[in-house]
């Protein structure tokens, strides 16, 4: 298994070099960036910090990096961090009160959710500098311009491989710090993870501003590389239904279980898409509240998670075995 | 080392806790012990920030402790054993004492303190890698009094530390409370079996539903007519 992985990681340097369709490769740049967002969210979500606001992050994100594009001719290399900067800003006026006052579970749901609808309302409303429900395309210059940061596909593969890559450097080092465990105290016992010193609200605190600043970053790329942004997909409780729907189902406390879980949205979206075309808009929605319903009550530990049990209770038996023997 | 005054402290229009005072001196052993729903656990969740008092004096080696969070306390140098252990149940024996030093000036001293947790109870290093949650009530005592000396406290509160535990185990962890008292530890406990826990203590409070009606040396209250009628049974 471990000389898998050179193999494995070898064999993610092949695909602009293959001769494969445009939308095959397509689809696997969307599934890197994606990817990159659904890790970002297992990074708070792990933790019991169910959110269904990362729809507003991801909006802020994109957003604010293409109005200040639009409008302002700013590259993205400032509006980017700028998105950043506002989401982080959002997470911590919410998350802040929501840790004092104790707002949990279900409860911090909620108000998450609220969250991303208001953003996602905000968007519409405000017409006449975001284009609406109608969306909004960043102007358009001529391909492989780094100011613009717009590219053929053949560079974008290389950006999403990047940021996807960074996405799983940044969990692994969260899952093997002291924040991890605190984390897992807190949410096995906040009281008394209190009441032996740590520092409750900071911990919170941290992660969700991590998880809220990836996931603006991984919208912003998003709508780069779309070069179409619209309210319904890039922000509101769809795509956050979405972003959860398939951290769970690959899997959020395995490092590639997002990853997974991604091959299984975005493969699945455009399934859709084929199937239903431009009838039953909302018929998406529906099918991953289902299958989200279906994965929680069968494998919360999603399709990773799964595959990790299987795996570490046959290495348990094999070294057994020669115990027994 | 420890100065309670005129204490009131309660949840939400309840009251708890009525002018308590209570004071603890450097290397002594203080208990206070009181029926159910005196007010103890209230009294503890007050002195390590986790609940705010609304009038009173609460003073840790002559600062003030009011209105200063549960982890500021931790680093200031009490640590609380709470009620019913409250370990974090997922989490290993070794990484509940991890948490026990998470302030970060105990950080650093991680290592030489787990040993020292260890040499006091080996047992938990032969559990080290068993989840906290799957262990025996009296083990699981053994490691949350652990988690608390992980931060190396000047005065260590314990909250009932024999509830919900066979009678054998009980005697078991007083006499850990014992060998903490020898490790030099300045410790507050508080409890409902009087009888044992007034062998192991220098001086006691006798809280009864939010007010201190009795205090004195513990062999004091131990020949005290009133309190061996209600609480020794004799």
């Amino acid at each position: 298994m471990k000389a898998g992985w050179p193999l494995l990681g070898a064999a993610l340097l092949l695909p602009p070099f293959l001769p494969i369709s445009d939308y095959t490769l397509h689809i696997i740049i969307l599934v890197l960036l994606w990817a990159f967002v659904y890790t970002s969210w297992t990074i708070m979500g792990r933790f019991g910090l169910v959110s269904l606001g990362h729809g507003a992050f991801l909006g802020l994100g994109t957003y604010v990096t293409a109005l200040l594009w639009n409008h302002y001719g700013l590259t993205p290399w400032a509006g980017i961090p700028l998105g950043v900067v506002v989401a982080v800003a959002v997470a911590l006026v919410i998350g802040y009160p929501c840790s004092r006052l104790k707002v949990v579970g279900h409860y911090f749901a909620l108000v998450t959710l609220a969250l991303t609808e208001v953003v996602r309302l905000s968007i519409v409303a405000w017409r006449d500098v975001t284009g609406g429900s109608l969306g909004m395309t960043p102007n358009a210059v001529p391909p492989e311009s780094i100011v613009a940061l717009q590219f053929t596909k053949f560079t974008w593969y290389w950006v999403a491989l990047g940021v996807w890559a960074l996405g799983l450097v940044v969990w692994h080092r969260v899952d093997r710090s002291m924040t991890r465990s605190a984390m897992d105290a807190i949410a096995d016992d906040e009281t008394a993870a209190a009441a032996v010193g740590i520092n409750v609200t900071l911990q919170k605190l941290l992660v969700t501003t991590v998880s809220a600043a990836l996931t603006a970053f991984g919208g912003a790329l998003i709508g780069q590389y779309q070069m179409y942004i619209n309210p319904d997909t890039m922000a509101g409780v769809g795509v956050s239904l979405q972003i959860v729907f398939a951290a769970i189902s690959g899997g959020m406390y395995v490092i590639l279980g997002p990853t997974v879980g991604a091959i299984l949205t975005i493969v699945l979206q455009e399934f859709l898409r084929v199937l239903f075309g431009t009838r039953c808009i909302g018929a998406a929605a529906t099918i991953y509240g289902i299958m989200l319903i279906v994965f929680i009550i069968f494998m919360p530990a999603g399709i990773c998670g799964v595959i990790v049990a299987r795996m570490r209770k046959r290495r348990a038996v094999a070294a057994a075995a020669p115990a027994a023997g | 080392m420890l100065e309670i005054a005129g204490l009131e402290a309660g949840y939400g229009g309840f009251r708890a806790l009525h002018g308590v005072a209570l004071t603890v001196r450097a290397g002594e052993a203080v208990a206070v012990v009181g029926p159910n729903g005196a007010g103890k656990t209230t009294l503890m969740r007050v002195i390590s920030g986790l609940l705010a008092p609304v009038a009173g004096r609460l003073a840790f080696e002559g600062a003030d402790l009011a209105a200063v969070p549960p982890h500021r306390i931790v680093e200031r140098g009490i640590a609380h054993v709470p009620e019913n252990r409250r370990l974090f149940p997922r989490l290993s024996v070794e990484e509940n004492l991890r948490m026990g030093a998470f302030a970060p000036a105990s950080r650093p001293h991680f290592t030489e303190r787990l040993e020292w947790v260890y040499s006091l109870f080996p047992r938990m290093r032969e559990r080290r890698a068993q989840l906290a949650g799957t262990m025996s009530g009296g083990e699981q005592q053994m490691c949350a009094i652990g988690r608390a000396l992980m931060s190396k406290p000047k005065l260590l509160l314990m909250d009932e530390p024999s509830a919900g535990l066979a009678p054998v185990i009980v005697d078991q962890v007083f006499d850990l409370v014992r060998r903490i008292r020898q490790e030099g530890f300045t410790v507050l406990i508080v409890e409902q079996n009087v009888r044992q826990v007034l062998e192991l203590v220098d001086r006691a409070y006798v809280l009864e539903v939010g007010t201190i009606r009795r205090s004195g040396s513990a062999a004091a209250l131990q020949a005290d007519p009133a309190i061996r009628e209600a609480y020794l049974g004799i």
